[in-house]
């Protein structure tokens, strides 16, 4: 079947079957590799992409539900070479390691402080909950979420009253 | 993993739904956030001849004030549940439990028709709705019919509801000043209750339902009739295992889950005495 959908921005479309869950219409019908497969049952958020703004797992979604939708992966982050908030908060935070988990772990931060910019530490803590990482700890990850609430408050302030939400 | 081949129908309204489920029978099967019905096609535990999509149904996305409920449209995913303003106020236990269902993207997919329609007895929200004592409407090719929850749950992953018929509504009493309660035990962040309990005042007096203690989502009987008769919380609380059938498995053996299952009773009492 024909699946169209925007991704980062860009219009696509390709042929798959129905069955093609979104996470390999993303890596293998459009190319972006950048949104990774860990646990391949739901469980580890690796695959995670904002699906109209909100942070989904691309391994437990057809393609097919999301015709016409807005995904974004880790490739459509940045503006240009200038990094993401979030992404420059992981880089100076030291929010990864072997930087297999990244991707899902950005995309999920940012889709949790465009619900709420200023997190509390547990709140950064439970709203990770769905991603796993083997090799941070977690430490650098919650500050670099923190981080960036804090140092970029205007950028994250003006995210969440556009998507309707306040603090 | 791969599903299995099927063939993909998006479902336009309720009605094109059920006219799918009629045309195909056996071989269909709905499919809404698709939390549950992924991962277990997925494994090939589910191999559906033809899958219909009701994900866009928005129209059957709301909460709603029914009168005394509140009536709430299937498709409304676990997140917007948690937020919304009219379930945190009528029916806070709802609210919360929504918020405590697996993590946020697990929570921005899933629907609470899916989750009641699935009758896993692990998980929350039929738990919540037992003890709120709501029901859910089902429709089908000959009309609608409304199921209390209490009702609703046959057997291990079974439903009173029909092949061809739809969820469309949940409708839950509004109990705006209730002391509720909600107790989930697990051992990492993310996972499914080993045992958890819902408790909540409702108009009948005290509703308490256990979940992963049988083959269903369950009410506490026994607690509830011994709360009934003047029992103190703490007698009450140690009939939680009554009539139970709990499940041995990696996370805990029988036993455990009845002791959990005392424990997380009293602790749901005390908290709302
Ligand atoms: C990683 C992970 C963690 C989770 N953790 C928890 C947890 O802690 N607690 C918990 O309670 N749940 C948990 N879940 C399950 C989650 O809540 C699911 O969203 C929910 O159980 C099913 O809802 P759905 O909309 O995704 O249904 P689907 O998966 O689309 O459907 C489930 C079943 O219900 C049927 N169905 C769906 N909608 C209807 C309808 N309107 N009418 C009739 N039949 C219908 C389908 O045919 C299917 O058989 C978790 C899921 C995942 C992937
Ligand atoms: S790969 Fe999707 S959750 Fe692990
Ligand atoms: S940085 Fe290695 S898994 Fe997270």
């Amino acid at each position: 079947m024909q699946v169209d959908m925007t991704v980062n921005g860009q219009d696509r479309s390709a042929d798959v079957e129905a069955r093609t869950l979104l996470v390999y219409y993303l890596r293998d019908a459009v190319g972006l590799t950048g949104t990774n497969v860990g646990c391949d049952t739901s469980s580890c958020g690796a695959c995670t992409v904002l699906l109209n703004g909100e942070s989904v797992k691309s391994c437990t979604i057809l393609a097919a539900q999301v015709r016409g939708a807005d995904v974004t992966t880790i490739e459509g982050l940045a503006d240009g070479t200038a990094l993401h908030p979030m992404q420059q908060a992981f880089m100076e935070c030291h929010g990864l390691q072997c930087g297999y988990c990244t991707p899902g772990m950005v995309l999920a931060a940012t889709s949790l402080l465009a619900d709420n910019p200023r997190p509390t530490e547990a709140e950064v803590r439970e709203g990770l909950e769905g991603n796993l990482c083997r090799c941070t700890g977690y430490h650098n990850i919650v500050k670099a979420v923190l981080h960036t609430a804090e140092h970029d408050a205007a950028f994250w302030q003006a995210r969440a009253s556009k998507s309707g939400v306040t603090a | 993993m791969i599903p299995a081949s099927f063939d993909y129908v998006e479902a336009a309204s309720a009605e094109a739904a059920i006219a799918a489920l009629t045309e195909h029978g056996d071989e269909a099967k709905l499919m809404a956030g698709g939390h549950s019905l992924i991962p277990l096609m997925r494994f090939r535990l589910a191999t559906p001849a033809v899958v219909v999509d009701i994900s866009r149904l928005s129209g059957l996305s709301y909460v709603r004030d029914g009168g005394d409920h509140l009536a709430i449209g299937a498709l409304t995913r676990h997140c917007d549940v948690e937020t919304s303003d009219m379930v945190r106020s009528q029916a806070g236990l709802l609210a919360h439990v929504a918020g405590q269902v697996g993590d946020p993207q697990v929570r921005h997919r899933g629907t609470i028709g899916g989750s009641l329609a699935h009758g896993d007895p692990a998980s929350d929200l039929p738990a919540a709705l037992l003890a709120l004592g709501g029901s859910v409407v089902a429709r089908g090719p000959g009309g609608e019919r409304v199921i209390p929850a209490a009702e609703l749950f046959t057997g291990f992953l079974e439903t009173a509801l029909a092949p061809d018929e739809l969820l469309t509504e949940v409708r839950v009493p509004k109990v705006p000043d209730a002391r509720w309660s909600f107790q989930k035990f697990n051992r990492r962040a993310q996972d499914w209750a080993i045992v958890g309990v819902a408790a909540c005042g409702n108009g009948a007096g005290t509703g308490v339902a256990l979940i992963n203690m049988g083959q269903t989502p369950m009410v506490a009987a026994a607690v509830q009739s011994a709360l009934a008769s003047g029992a103190s919380a703490a007698d009450a609380a140690a009939r939680a295992a009554e009539g139970t059938e709990p499940p041995d498995d990696l996370n805990g053996d029988a036993e455990y889950r009845t002791h959990l299952a005392q424990v997380l009773v009293g602790r749901a009492l005390a908290e709302m005495a």
